[in-house]
């Protein structure tokens, strides 16, 4: 009881003491962007503290990715301002992060919901920019959300990290000067996944695309069909969903009858718990067609996905950005510090969002200001390692960053409720890396 | 008498325009002087106001308008992807081209009434709305909302200078429409679409407009036709909707599907029926009181009560804090249910006919004390 | 042939929602005359008794899990488990269905408070002031219902004997292609039961005999000194339970949250409208031709003729209806066909 009590008035003093430093940094400053050569959009100038934005899904299709994320982010922020056991900041390389916010400045952050939806993403990193001064914006968790807020991040000169977001256009044809992505993208999951798939499913299937209707399903379906059609595969049918349908049970009848012994789900978050329960409901796996085995391939999922489907998702291949079960230092130290934080080990999509957070704070460390043009010089071609997925660089072409992709399935028998995933392999960077030409697309100016 | 009604507008007008072109500082105090949320306040002011030119006028309740908003986005956008960043082209061509549909959907639609009309209204937001998220995916982008690239032709700004590295930002002949001159240019619009509204009150079409809503039946046995009447209301209701859906292009070129799903529709509903409907001015009390519930008292959170109940005692700050906590934040959409409920129970007329009946309340006491006076 | 069959069985399912949300609704409008925009958050109050309950049931106490080295991690082990072993999972696994028994009482209980408290209030006033005040009422009842259990989906299975499906193709000497899941079926079936038992409420007992006639002329009984108000208050708790049992079987199909009532309204209207308001069996006839409709068009077949159909069919259909028999399929004439 005492102890309770104790916490909650420190609880109350931290929430005020933010409240406060939240309230002084945001004093309007409002610039017409580019007035001066170094004067730009929320330029702390002699403040004492800096503010970040994290725009992420509160609620909608993926939400549960972006609570974790904004868990990242709480915690970056505090190993940023040198509170906690440090995370990253203690395998991270090179690294220039001094544990005293940035560049001398504390770090405090506001946050947004952008619920799932481009326009209330762009509305709310608006706010972010022009009412709470936020130096950077972060988030995601869906490409369609991340494109909008990049390109909202260009016309304002500020900074957008990329959380999860996993279309080829957020790089590719949509890639911006001051976007960058840290997560792997459709067309590397592909090229990963293509050799597990021959070496399990033969080189004559069948495949059918149920297909999450806007850029992110667009891109990952032909990434996939690329990849599965070079194997020999045959594409029956690619079906678009709205996001966040609920019932897909229409889409998933026509599976039963159209000769297909492959279901391809491009969906994410909820939408694939849905679907792939709905399609497990109706038999899809205890299915055999043409003397095969029905398979089932998810080609983007995540531990909190694997969470959501439970029982159904055991057996299934599909790709990963990251796995709290890696050895590697960086992942173990990030695994540890997130776990004692909050409990439960951190997801994909935390992981990203908390090295993003890192590596522009690095990044602003190195080029000692805040001014975004330099910032962005630094990022560009920035080589680190100890992250996780190991030695990893931010290409300067596109601003996608290279490293190691896992190829994982749902496990059979887990071991403990976050034992879901089994590392199937962790194919090298070397086999996903592309040509960053491929997708078209300018990345536009420095200077906003 | 006609030259003091004149003048009369002008006055109107003329306090009108001096409140909406100081709202940056008037605003300053209550926290909403920014840039965003000022231009919301006009956007939707003029939204609010096309709406009130059908509902409040002629009684019908639609719930299609937010497909005028999104007809509007789309067409602005579209024509800065292929004419000019000029915004003059686009509000032109978004009124336009919001005013042909609804020509089509008030048409269609006008042919009921009373709860028909209402459903009919909806059936056609939500055929609208699931288009542009599937079969029209080329045109409206889908979920990821159709938005400005480098590679967009723009024919007629090609014509008089080259493309620059960047994304183009709009503008009205070299003036950027972000930010607080964004703002401005908002706030002009608004205060024409609040005058041609004047004059539809004032004049004798908005009095037919008046006399359909209280009597339809009278009105037809009197001789006149209404359907056109009817069909003129929706469409210049329907083209105030596109003019706003063009301006949310031009103050962030990014248009997206969600802005004509029903519920988008619904939040006019609650503007105007709160602010008060039928009035000239309830309408946009309504946006301001909605807007700024949406932008400012969403983003208070448990901090901010802290120290707004920092007076109180220990043990009641936390319990204020508790009883306060479901109001705020994400819990704005429950003080705006209440609130409205509220309205449409007690005052049907919205807050504008509180006031009046809080004015005429004080004014009979005024009198009922005169009156004793005299007595003594 | 098997294609259309299960299209088919999808669509009587997918009707068998639109149907019974429908009746309540149009239950309302033919007994009260009031429009009643917060029909769907009935609906979604019917999926949440379902969550409460198994809420309640999964009331836990947290455990170290010892599994988990790195840090300290707890899971949750629900009280039942520790008190009744076996048993306790499975009344868990079972939470679903036992939730109806909590949902009748409790939608009951709304229902009669939602009628007494403000729509009475209603009865005189226009259409649209009813449409409006129940609006905001749909808008408060999500939002605590959002305070309580935020704002995402809350995945609610179905008893594990029934997550599997029903070889129906092989029952009946047909294709093996033809399958279909379990819960679903029950749902069908559940959804008959529900319309049956209200239709026999009407037909066979004097209440209902009362309903009916007040309905049909509410001035005449109440003149024949029956409290035909008092009636009318139940039939609105009768709506809510009905709407609420649909909600609560259908928590394992889809996931509730806190919108799912206003995803469902637009769709109920429609229905009423094509069935003709204030008609019982046209609610019914409607919902089902119209989840029917909805399964066909999304037939590849069919969506490759016409892109996009399968999104618009049944708006599609509500227009045209409302152009031409505004009266509804099976409106009796007269009533509403302004």
């Amino acid at each position: 009881m005492d102890n309770k009590n104790k916490n909650n008035i420190s609880r109350r003093d931290f929430v005020k003491t933010s409240a406060t430093v939240a309230a002084v940094s945001a004093v309007p400053m409002f610039f017409t962007k580019g007035a001066y050569a170094k004067d730009f959009t929320n330029n702390p100038g002699r403040a004492g503290s800096v503010t970040l934005g994290f725009n992420v899904p509160q609620t909608g299709s993926y939400s549960d990715e972006g609570a974790d994320e904004l868990r990242a982010y709480k915690l970056a922020v505090k190993h940023l301002n040198g509170e906690g056991d440090g995370g990253l900041m203690n395998t991270m390389k090179p690294m220039n992060l001094k544990g005293n916010g940035i560049l001398g400045k504390k770090v405090t952050y506001v946050t947004g919901d952008t619920q799932t939806k481009s326009d209330a993403a762009r509305a709310s990193a608006k706010r972010m920019i022009e009412k709470d001064g936020a130096l950077m914006i972060s988030g995601g968790s869906s490409s369609g959300v991340a494109i909008a807020v990049q390109g909202l991040a260009q016309e304002a000169g500020v900074i957008f990290m990329a959380g999860l977001t996993h279309s080829n256009d957020t790089t590719g044809k949509d890639k911006r000067r001051y976007g960058f992505r840290h997560f792997f993208n459709a067309k590397m999951s592909g090229s990963a996944l293509g050799p597990v798939l021959k070496e399990e499913m033969g080189t004559d299937r069948n495949a059918y695309h149920l297909t999450a209707d806007y850029t992110w399903g667009w891109t990952q379906e032909q990434s996939i069909k690329e990849t599965t059609e070079a194997l020999g595969w045959n594409t029956t049918a690619t079906v678009k969903t709205p996001v966040g349908a609920g019932d897909f049970s229409q889409f998933i009848t026509p599976i039963l009858n159209s000769g297909a012994d492959t279901l391809i789900l491009n969906h994410y978050g909820k939408d694939m718990i849905n679907s792939l329960t709905q399609a497990v409901q109706f038999g899809l796996r205890d299915k055999a067609v043409n003397g095969k085995q029905f398979e089932i391939i998810v080609p983007l999922y995540s531990r909190l996905m694997a969470q959501g489907a439970g029982e159904n998702l055991k057996g299934i291949l599909g790709t990963t950005n990251w796995d709290w079960q890696l050895q590697d230092e960086g992942s173990k130290a990030f695994v540890k510090s997130f776990g004692q934080e909050y409990g439960f080990p951190p997801s994909m999509a935390a992981h990203t969002c908390y090295v993003q957070t890192l590596l522009y704070a690095n990044a602003v460390e190195n080029a000692g200001t805040f001014y975004p043009p330099e910032v962005i010089r630094q990022l560009e071609g920035f080589k680190f390692d100890g992250m996780g997925n190991g030695a990893t660089e931010y290409r300067a072409e596109d601003h996608q960053c290279f490293k190691d992709v896992l190829v994982v399935r749902g496990k059979q028998n887990p071991s403990s409720q976050f034992d879901l995933l089994d590392i199937v392999k962790e194919v090298p960077r070397s086999q996903v890396e592309y040509d960053a030409s491929i997708f078209g697309g300018e990345l536009g100016p420095y200077k906003a | 008498m006609l030259f003091e009604k004149k003048q009369n507008e002008l006055t109107t007008m003329l306090i009108f325009s001096a409140i909406v072109l100081s709202m940056p500082i008037w605003l300053d105090p209550i926290g909403a002087n920014y840039p965003d949320l000022l231009q919301k306040f006009a956007i939707f002011g003029i939204f609010a106001i096309g709406y009130n030119i059908l509902f409040g006028l002629t009684g019908y309740l639609s719930f299609g308008h937010a497909i005028f908003i999104g007809v509007g986005s789309y067409t602005a956008v579209w024509s800065f992807k292929l004419l000019t960043m000029n915004v003059i082209p686009a509000l032109a061509l978004s009124v336009l081209l919001s005013g042909v549909v609804a020509v089509m959907v008030g048409y269609v639609s006008l042919r009921r009434s009373g709860i028909y009309f209402s459903i009919l209204t909806l059936a056609f937001a939500q055929m609208f709305y699931n288009l542009a998220y599937s079969v029209l995916t080329p045109i409206t982008n889908g979920e990821t909302g159709l938005q400005l690239t480098t590679k967009d032709p723009r024919v007629i700004d090609r014509m008089f200078e080259a493309a620059g590295d960047g994304l183009p930002s709009t503008e009205l002949f070299g003036i950027s429409m972000s930010g607080y001159s964004g703002f401005y240019f908002c706030a002009v619009m608004l205060i024409v679409a609040f005058f041609l509204s004047l004059k539809v009150f004032n004049s004798p079409f908005g009095l037919k407009l008046k006399a359909i809503k209280s009597n339809q039946h009278r009105m037809k046995y009197t001789g006149y036709n209404t359907r056109p009447y009817l069909l003129s209301a929706f469409v210049i209701s329907g083209m105030f909707a596109g003019l706003a859906g063009g301006l949310m292009a031009v103050t962030d070129p990014l248009a997206g599907a969600e802005r004509m799903q029903w519920t988008a529709s619904g939040e006019v509903v609650l503007m105007t029926i709160l602010g008060g409907v039928g009035t000239l001015y309830g309408p946009l009390l309504g946006v301001a009181i909605i807007k700024y519930l949406e932008n400012i008292f969403s983003s208070i959170n448990e901090a901010v009560l802290y120290t707004l109940f920092d007076f109180l005692p220990v043990w009641l700050q936390d319990s204020m804090v508790v009883i306060v906590m479901p109001f705020v934040g994400e819990g704005w959409h429950l003080t705006l249910g209440l609130i409205f409920m509220t309205v449409v129970i007690f005052l049907p007329g919205g807050i504008i006919e509180g006031f009046q009946k809080m004015k005429d309340r004080f004014s009979k006491t005024n009198e009922q004390e005169k009156l004793k006076q005299g007595g003594e | 042939m098997d294609a259309v069959l299960i299209q088919l069985l999808n669509g009587l399912d997918k009707g068998a929602a639109y149907a019974l949300i429908a009746l309540g609704l149009t239950l309302v409008f033919g007994t009260l005359g009031v429009v009643n925009f917060a029909h769907g958050a009935l609906f979604m109050l019917g999926a949440f008794c379902a969550v409460t309950f198994q809420k309640i049931l999964t009331l836990s106490v947290k455990v170290v899990d010892p599994s988990i080295t790195f840090f300290v991690a707890y899971k949750e082990q629900p009280y039942l488990e520790i008190w009744f072993g076996e048993l306790g999972l499975s009344i868990i696994d079972y939470a679903v269905p036992l939730s109806i028994f909590m949902a009748i009482p409790v939608m009951l209980m709304i229902g009669l408070a939602m009628e007494r408290g403000l729509i009475r209030h209603f009865y005189k006033r226009t259409h649209a002031e009813q449409i409006l005040v129940t609006f905001g009422l749909a808008i408060v009842i999500q939002e605590i219902v959002r305070h309580f259990f935020g704002a995402n989906p809350i995945p609610t299975p179905a008893p594990d004997i029934v997550s599997s499906s029903a070889q129906i193709g092989t029952w009946l000497g047909l294709s093996e292609n033809l399958v279909y899941p379990w819960w679903r079926l029950i749902y069908l079936v559940f959804s008959g039961v529900v319309i049956a038992s209200v239709f026999a409420f009407l037909q066979l007992t004097t209440f209902g005999m009362i309903v009916r006639a007040g309905m049909f002329d509410r001035q005449m009984v109440a003149f024949l000194g029956i409290n035909v108000q008092r009636k009318f208050t139940i039939v609105f708790g009768i709506a809510a339970v009905v709407a609420g049992l649909a909600g609560v079987m259908y928590v394992p199909v889809l996931p509730p949250d806190y919108h799912m009532g206003m995803d469902f309204l637009v769709l109920s209207f429609v229905v009423v409208v094509v069935g003709g308001m204030g008609s019982l069996g046209g609610a019914v006839a409607a919902g089902f031709l119209l989840g029917i409709l909805q399964s066909f068009a999304s037939m590849t077949v069919i969506s490759e003729l016409f892109k996009g159909i399968d999104q618009i069919i049944i708006y599609l259909v509500a227009v045209i209806i409302l152009l031409t028999r505004p009266r509804g399929l099976m409106g009796r004439k007269g009533v509403m066909e302004d």
